[in-house]
This record gives structure tokens, C-alpha cells and sequence, in this order.
């Protein structure tokens, strides 16, 4: 049971390699949605990398910036609003819905949606061919004629 | 002397396959036999030359021969044997002359392999196979020629990036590159019946081998990768949606789309435009991978060197093969007689369904992977896609899917019941309740996201193994097919990388402190204690050493050492993590910056099935051999006489 | 109909390589982040003056009506010393208004540093911990802004400026906005 405790005191919702141990909040529900928040900003001189997986100069300024914003009361949007405001939608790892992006976040679903629609109309046309009809009168009694003769 | 004789091995490999590209294409069409058997001697020997020029790129690096190039910028005389070989892949044009050996062996492969193809397929094959082999080495020998000599010879070279010093990225790239070019040989038969004009189950029976075989290496070196990723980059992560990463995941996603279609092909003579359309996008893939890692149209951490000029080249390739295919395509395609019928609640419609959701999979990937770049030659806008993105889109696009494919082999062929095919599952589905609800409960309460996917995982498996349990009850479990019990095996596996994906994503712990020698802390349930800091000498670099000793209860339990390596050459940090596995989690230590008077950051993880990540992904690829190894597919389909009109015979 | 969805992988495809032809070929730069800041009003000017007995940098500095130029550089910044020269010129020969910030630079560095190779900055700050980079969108140094005299961002570099840089962009900047 005390392990459990540990483990839940000690939970962290990602791991980050370039946090510092003197980053950390206090308060670990802060520390939390930094590190959450921290994930979904992008380091600006890195290839790829979140600024929590960075160790540049840049990156931990963001992260610092991000704490201070916290512990300042702002919520998760503000934050994200702070970025933006500095360095533009390209902090975000997490492209924003605008209509710039519709294409990006809506293309995948329409593609399944028009597939998915064209197929299930060609499977509706088939149908009809493929149920076993059933015998008119007229063949049943051919049907018998010839098995009996 | 060696560098030349490879040099020249490579330009009449050039010559050779020029010839293989044509001839037997010219032979199929007249039905010269002649003709058509002359793919054959081309294909050995193209694979014979290509051999000798990859053996001699080889030489140069085992000798460290620094008159050569390409050694030079790539290798050093410190360092160890096996990254002295694995160097001749680990930069742009040896990993070229890689391709060029792995398509020129599996053209070998297809002349020797298949006899029992009718000859006019398989000369078209082999022509088609050629015809790519010769795109790649006019590549080589015209803008880069990992044969080129340095004069004066510099005393030592400038060594290997030392992140690729590692096992296991010595051999991602092999493995990785069996699997493109394995898709060559699909993309091939595919061309070759869309110019006969005929896609028949004879057609998907062959193609069937060779679509596994790739597939089963591509996804083992995507797992390759993966691992190494996790081990040598030092936060537990294993996935990160990076552009080099998706371009690898793409062809596999169509790979396995073309792997179930091409069964429904063979099995009901249906579903065969879409099954060539398939063949041809996954080895296109194949190809804009290589494009999107060498042209330098986007960022990655794992690029290969930019460079524009070499890009439009690929580009310019890529057309040609993709275009090319597609045209042919869209001419011969629509003559490609539909087969048998089938109603929408079928085993046919489930394979439908599965083809529709990996190709939206594949869709969602590469929107999201070039969509920056789009939107910025168009706009100017900067925008990013990141791992948010694709855990917004396309992981939930996985849940239907999941559900499908244990549902799948419970329906008949052309028309099925859904409702008794749930309920032959309904064992399972309890059971995956059952684990959704522990997990959720027990083990981590704020995500239900985390559970439900738990839960799925827990389906596959138990999903995909009943698909035995009536050949269990009947005690015919012997008999079972191997195509049968390989499907089993890979759609279980599949479970088990999601268990250990979502456990170690979700559940894992850790604890990051600054610590000095002597110190101790205490991390779920472990007390580790830092027992020194050491400078260690390395072959080619000097590494930083920490010792933690792990104890449990007070008895000792295991000693991690990470390190922070130096390599002098380069003058690049690289760390090594320390890692313990138990196979149910692994625990992950690694070191940070720091000095004796402030003391060194410590980072302990525990990370819950992770192991499980990568032995799941061996497990499918397993399960892949297994079911290659089915007896029909190497007897393969009846050959088919050659057509040759009777002499006249008078009525009798 | 049924002849157009065969075609759309084709399409599909041209598309695509259009996107990329014209990408390769355009020269555009991958790992270019672009700029917000150009055309909005500019970031806070809140900064310790990094010479000794000048008051504190404002952002009545930046609206004084004329245009000012803002170069975040530090010593230990090997491109920001190819770029000094350029500034030294702007400020002697074309009178310009520079103020320099020192980025994560230590005073006493950032000042030797400028004693070595000329001072020409008007005004200067340290911006020690960097809060005021961030501000700025700074992503690393040198990165040299040019404000119109009513606060206004107009052009934004991000690495050192060129002799092409001032003579197409900068210069003409300066002496239109008068």
C-alpha cells in the first residue's frame, strides 16, 4: 500500500529528459500541467523535439516562462495564448482547428467518410444479386418435371 | 585497386540491368522463350556484380582505406569492427548501394523462386525489378558514387555519427530496407498483371510470399528503431511521430492493407483493383520515404544530409515508378474483371472494411506529415503536426479496427450473420471488459482513455487466439493451417504492443533528483543509492560513469551503470541509458550533467511493459514467417501449360 | 464514373509532386520558423542598462518617432561577431539608431567584449535571464529588429545580417520610415 502511495505521489503524466530537477514546482499539480503543457509546445530551434525533451537555451526559457504563467494563475489556454502571441502556430505541436487547418484535421475523416459512403452504395447494389431468390411457380414445377423424369 | 574493381562491378551492373529491363519485357509480349529466359541469367547476374560492388565498399571500411571517400567522412580507424560495418550503411550513398544490393538479390530471388511462375509473368517481373534496380544504380554512379577517391589519403577519417555506433541501429537500416525493396517485388507483379491483363487468384497466390516476407522485416526494423530510440535517447520514449518515422510506418500501413486484400484475391477472385492499386502505393511509399529523408524538404532528427539537387532526382524517380504505375493504372485497371460476389456482412466486406480504415490510417499520416509544407509554400504560414495531432486522429481511428479484426475470421466467405459471429466472441469481449475496468479501477483512475485501450489490447489477444478455440475443442489444433495459426500469432502480438504501448505511454513512474556520491532516495518501493562517479575509457570516446546500487527490502537487486559518453572526434554527447528488465517492466536510469560540488540529476523510470512493445512486434513478425512457411504458398498455384496451339487433329 | 476514381491516385500523386518540385526548387528554407512579431506593435522594453550610470531601457525608446534598429547579440556568440561591423557602420555612416541588448551574457563580458570591437549602440541593456528574448520571440542570437518610430515591427532577422540585408532591406527601412 505505501508503495502505491509512492507511486501515486510520484507520478508524472510524461517524462521529460532536459527538465531540471531545480525546474520542478512545488506544487505537483502545477508541475503536472507544466509538464503536460510543456509536451504540446514545440522547441523552436530543435528538429522534432518538445521543449521538454530539449536542453537549448530557448527551451528552458519557455519552460520557465510556462511555470511562471502557472503559478501566476493562468489557465492552460492562456499559457498557450502567451506562445502563440511570441513565436506563432508553430510553437503549437498540436495544430490548431482554424481555416487554415481544416484540410489537415478534416481531410482523413472525409476521405473515410466518401470511401466508406461509395462502398456501402456498391454493396447495396450487389445485394440484391447475391440472396438466394426464391423460385417462381412456374420453375418450382419445371424444377419437379425434370427431377422426377 | 578494390574501390575501382567495385566501381566497375557497379557500372556493368548498370549495363546488366539495362539489358534485364528490356529484353524479357520484349520476350513476354512476343512469347519468345528465348527472350524471356534471358531475365533469368541478367537477374544472377546483376545480383553476382552488385554483390562484388558491395563487398568492396565493405573492404574499404573493414581496411579502413581512407583513399576512398566515402570512408573518409564516414569512419575512423578507432572504431570498433561491427560499426566499421555497419558504417558502409550509415551514410547516403553506401545506404544506396545497399538498396541497389537488396533489389538486385531479391531479383535473384524471384528468378530462382520462381520457376513455378508462367514464364510471361515472371520475365516481366524480373524486367520490372531491373527497370527500378537501373533508376537506383544510374543514381549511385551518377550523382553519388560511394566510390570516389580522395588524393591525397588524409591519415583518418572523420568518423561515425556516434548516436549509429549501437547495435541496434547497425542493423535497422538493413532490415528496414528489406522491407522497401520487398514491396519492389509486389509493386513488380503488380505492373506485370495490370501489362497482361489479367489479376487472377494464380497471380495472388504468388504475390503472397513475397508481400509477407516484406512486410515481416519492415516491421521489424520499424521495432528496431523503435527500441533504439527508447534506449539511446534517454526519456522512455519510443514513438515520436517524426517525419522519418511516419515515412517508414506509411508502407507498412498499405502493406498490411495489401497482405489482407491480395487473401481476398486468391480466396474469391475479388477485390483486384484495389489489390494492385495497393501494390503499387506501397512500394511508393517505400520510395517517398527515401524522398522525404534525403531531398531535405522537411526537418527531422533523422534526416540524411540536405541537398536539393539530389532531391529532385528522387523525385524525378519517384514519378516515374509511382506516375508510371498509376498511369497504367488508370488505362488497364478498369478492364480487370470483377469477381465473385459477396454481401456486405461477409468475410470479403470485413476485409473491405479493414482495407478502407489502414488506407484512411495512411492517409491521416502523410496529411499530417507534409501538410507543414504544404501550407507553407502556399501561405507562408509556419504550422507544426506533432504527436498531439496524430493521438487526436489517428489513434482513435485504431478502436474500430481493433474491434474488426477479431471479428473478422469468425465470418463466412460471401455472406455472413453478425450477430452469431459476435456471439462466439463473447468470451472475450468479457474478458476485455473485465481489464478496461481493473485497469481503470485499480491501476489509474484519471484516464479512461488509458483503460479502454488496455481493454482493447486485452480483445486482440483473447480475440485472435479464439479463433482457435473450435480446433481446440475438436482436438484438431495439429492440423491448423500455418497461414492460420501465423494470422493468429500476428493478430495477438498485435495485442500485446498495444498493452505494453499503453502501459508504458499512461502508467509509468519517475523521479529525477540531483544526487552526489553517497546519496540515497527512495523510488517505488527501490532504494537506490549513487555509489560513485567515474571517468571511463571507451574505444572511441570517454564516458562519464554512474554506479547505482538497486536494493529491495534491503537485499540487493541489481546495479545500473548510465553513462554520458564523449566522443572525441566528433565532440558529441551521447547517453547511455542504463536499463533493467524484468519482461514485465523495465527500469530506466539515466545520467545527466553536473560536477562534484553540485552533484549529478538522476533520472529513475519505471516503465510498465515496455518490453512488451518490442517483443510484441518480434512475436507479428513471427507470426509472418509462420505463415510464409505454409506449404501452399511455396508449392504455390498450378503452373499454367504454356498455350501452344495443338497440331491440327482430324475428327475422329 | 467509374473511369475518374481510377484516375484520382494519378491525381493524387501530381499533386503532390508538384508541392515538392516546387518546394526544391524554390529554395525555401525547412527550418525556417518564421516571425509573428513583424507588423504588430512591438514586445515590452523593460531592461537594466547594461553600461554603467544609464538609465533603464524603456519603450519610449521605440517611439520616439524615429526608426530604431534592436540587435540581441552576446559575446560568446561567434556570428554576432561577423555581424558587428555592420552595425558599427549603420550607426557611424548612416546615423542609425541601434539598441543593443546582451543575451544571457554576463556584464562584464558583454562590455569587454564591446570595448574590443566598438560600441555602437545608443542605447543598451543586459537581459541576463533572457525574459525579454522571449518577449521578443527570440529564438538565439543575434536576431536584429527594426522598429518604426511608432513601435510598429518591420522587419525581423533571425541569425547576422548581411551587406545585402542593409542595403535592400534595412537602410531603405530607415530612411523611408523617417
Amino acid at each position: 500500500m505505501k508503495a502505491v502511495l509512492a507511486l501515486l505521489l510520484l507520478v508524472f503524466a510524461f517524462p521529460a529528459f532536459a527538465v531540471d530537477p531545480s525546474e520542478v514546482l512545488p506544487n505537483p499539480a502545477l508541475e503536472t500541467r507544466a509538464r503536460e503543457i510543456g509536451r504540446a509546445l514545440r522547441c523552436v530551434v530543435c528538429q522534432n523535439q518538445s521543449i521538454d525533451d530539449s536542453n537549448a537555451e530557448v527551451a528552458r526559457d519557455m519552460r520557465r516562462a510556462v511555470r511562471e504563467r502557472l503559478v501566476a494563475g493562468d489557465n492552460d489556454a492562456a499559457v498557450f495564448d502567451f506562445m502563440v502571441a511570441r513565436y506563432g502556430d508553430y510553437v503549437l505541436l498540436n495544430p490548431p482547428f482554424k481555416a487554415r487547418t481544416l484540410i489537415l484535421w478534416l481531410g482523413a475523416p472525409l476521405v473515410l467518410l466518401i470511401a466508406g459512403s461509395a462502398l456501402l452504395l456498391a454493396a447495396r447494389r450487389r445485394k440484391a444479386v447475391v440472396a438466394p431468390q426464391p423460385l417462381s411457380d412456374e420453375e418450382q414445377r419445371r424444377l419437379d418435371s425434370l427431377l422426377k423424369g | 585497386m578494390v574501390a575501382e574493381l567495385g566501381h566497375f562491378a557497379l557500372i556493368l551492373a548498370l549495363a546488366v540491368a539495362l539489358v534485364q529491363a528490356t529484353v524479357p519485357l520484349i520476350g513476354a509480349s512476343r512469347n519468345d522463350d528465348r527472350l524471356m529466359a534471358l531475365g533469368r541469367t541478367a537477374a544472377l547476374t546483376q545480383a553476382f556484380l552488385v554483390v562484388l560492388a558491395f563487398g568492396a565498399l565493405t573492404q574499404a571500411y573493414v581496411t579502413s582505406d581512407f583513399s576512398v571517400a566515402n570512408v573518409v567522412d564516414n569512419s575512423h580507424s578507432a572504431k570498433p569492427l561491427l560499426y566499421k560495418i555497419s558504417g558502409v550503411w550509415g551514410n547516403h550513398e553506401g545506404s544506396m548501394l545497399l538498396w541497389a544490393l537488396i533489389l538486385a538479390l531479391f531479383g535473384a530471388a524471384v528468378a530462382v523462386f520462381g520457376a513455378g511462375l508462367p514464364d510471361t509473368l515472371r520475365s516481366r517481373v524480373l524486367a520490372i525489378q531491373a527497370l527500378i534496380g537501373v533508376g537506383f544504380l544510374a543514381f549511385l554512379l551518377f550523382t553519388s558514387n560511394p566510390f570516389e577517391r580522395v588524393v591525397p589519403a588524409p591519415a583518418d577519417g572523420n568518423g561515425l555519427n556516434p548516436l549509429l555506433q549501437d547495435p541496434g541501429l547497425a542493423f535497422h537500416p538493413p532490415l528496414l530496407y528489406l522491407g522497401y525493396v520487398g514491396f519492389s517485388v509486389t509493386y513488380a507483379f503488380a505492373i506485370a498483371a495490370l501489362l497482361e491483363g489479367r489479376v487472377d487468384a494464380a497471380w495472388a497466390r504468388w504475390v503472397r510470399p513475397w508481400t509477407l516476407a516484406a512486410w515481416c522485416f519492415l516491421t521489424l526494423g520499424i521495432a528496431l528503431g523503435s527500441w533504439w530510440a527508447y534506449y539511446i535517447l534517454g526519456w522512455g520514449g519510443f514513438w515520436f511521430w517524426d517525419p522519418v518515422e511516419n515515412a517508414s510506418l506509411m508502407p507498412w500501413l498499405a502493406g498490411t492493407a495489401l497482405l489482407h486484400s491480395a487473401i481476398v484475391v486468391e480466396k474469391r477472385d475479388a477485390l483486384k483493383s484495389w489489390t494492385v492499386l495497393l501494390a503499387i502505393l506501397a512500394f511508393s511509399l517505400s520510395l517517398l520515404g527515401t524522398f522525404l529523408v534525403r531531398s531535405g524538404v522537411l526537418t527531422s532528427v533523422h534526416a540524411f544530409a540536405q541537398d536539393p539537387a539530389r532531391g529532385l532526382y528522387i523525385l524525378g524517380f519517384l514519378l516515374a515508378v509511382t506516375g508510371g504505375g498509376l498511369v497504367l493504372y488508370a488505362w488497364r485497371a478498369p478492364q480487370l474483371q470483377g469477381g465473385g460476389l459477396f454481401q456486405p456482412i461477409s468475410r470479403e466486406g470485413g476485409l473491405i472494411l479493414n482495407n478502407l480504415l489502414l488506407c484512411t490510417l495512411t492517409v491521416t499520416v502523410l496529411l499530417g506529415t507534409l501538410y507543414p509544407l504544404f501550407l507553407d509554400l502556399l501561405t507562408g504560414d509556419k504550422v507544426s503536426v506533432g504527436p498531439p495531432f496524430f493521438n487526436a486522429t489517428f489513434v482513435p481511428l485504431c478502436a474500430p479496427l481493433f474491434a474488426a479484426l477479431c471479428v473478422g475470421p469468425f465470418l463466412g466467405w460471401k455472406r455472413a450473420e453478425l450477430w452469431p459471429a459476435l456471439m462466439r466472441l463473447r468470451v472475450a469481449f468479457v474478458v476485455s471488459l473485465a481489464a478496461a475496468l481493473i485497469a481503470m479501477t485499480m491501476i489509474d483512475s484519471r484516464s479512461t482513455l488509458a483503460a479502454l485501450a488496455f481493454g482493447f489490447g486485452v480483445w486482440l489477444i483473447v480475440g485472435s487466439l479464439w479463433a482457435l478455440a473450435d480446433r481446440l475443442k475438436q482436438g484438431t489444433l495439429r492440423t491448423t493451417p500455418r497461414a492460420t495459426l501465423g494470422m493468429v500469432i500476428a493478430h495477438a502480438s498485435l495485442g500485446i504492443v498495444v498493452l505494453g504501448s499503453v502501459a508504458t505511454s499512461a502508467w509509468h513512474t519517475e523521479v529525477m533528483q540531483t544526487m552526489k556520491p553517497g546519496d540515497r532516495l527512495s523510488f517505488a518501493g527501490y532504494a537506490v543509492q549513487l555509489d560513485k562517479i567515474e571517468q571511463v575509457q571507451g574505444p572511441n570516446y570517454v564516458a562519464e560513469r554512474a554506479t547505482l546500487i538497486v536494493t529491495v527490502g534491503g537485499k540487493p537487486y541489481t546495479v545500473l551503470q548510465p553513462e554520458r559518453r564523449l566522443f572525441t572526434v566528433q565532440r558529441r554527447q551521447v547517453a547511455e541509458t542504463a536499463i533493467q528488465t524484468n519482461f514485465l517492466r523495465d527500469f530506466y536510469a539515466t545520467l545527466g550533467e553536473g560536477d562534484p560540488s553540485q552533484g549529478w540529476v538522476i533520472r529513475l523510470y519505471l516503465n510498465p511493459l515496455a518490453p512488451w512493445i518490442w517483443l510484441g512486434a518480434a512475436f507479428m513478425a513471427f507470426g509472418g514467417f509462420v505463415s510464409l512457411s505454409d506449404r501452399r504458398l511455396r508449392i504455390g498455384a498450378p503452373r499454367s501449360s504454356k498455350t501452344r496451339r495443338p497440331a491440327a487433329q482430324p475428327a475422329e | 464514373m467509374r473511369r475518374a476514381i481510377f484516375i484520382l491516385p494519378l491525381l493524387t500523386l501530381a499533386l503532390m509532386a508538384g508541392f515538392f518540385a516546387w518546394s526544391l526548387t524554390s529554395g525555401r528554407d525547412p527550418a525556417s520558423i518564421g516571425s509573428v512579431m513583424v507588423g504588430r506593435p512591438a514586445p515590452k522594453l523593460d531592461l537594466a542598462a547594461l553600461r554603467e550610470g544609464e538609465p533603464a531601457l524603456t519603450d519610449a525608446l521605440l517611439k520616439s518617432g524615429k526608426p530604431v534598429l534592436v540587435n540581441f547579440f552576446a559575446s560568446w556568440c561567434t556570428p554576432c561577431l561577423a555581424e558587428h561591423p555592420l552595425f558599427t557602420r549603420l550607426a557611424e555612416r548612416d546615423g542609425a539608431t541601434i539598441i543593443g541588448i546582451a543575451w544571457k551574457n554576463k556584464r562584464d563580458d558583454a562590455l569587454k567584449w564591446l570595448k574590443r570591437l566598438g560600441d555602437p549602440f545608443k542605447y543598451a541593456g543586459l537581459d541576463l535571464e533572457g525574459r525579454t528574448g522571449l518577449d521578443w520571440g527570440l529564438s538565439g542570437v543575434p536576431e536584429t529588429y527594426l522598429v518604426d518610430g511608432q513601435g510598429i515591427v518591420r522587419l525581423h532577422f533571425r541569425g547576422p545580417i548581411t551587406e545585402r540585408d542593409l542595403n535592400e532591406r534595412i537602410l531603405p527601412a530607415l530612411k523611408g520610415a523617417k
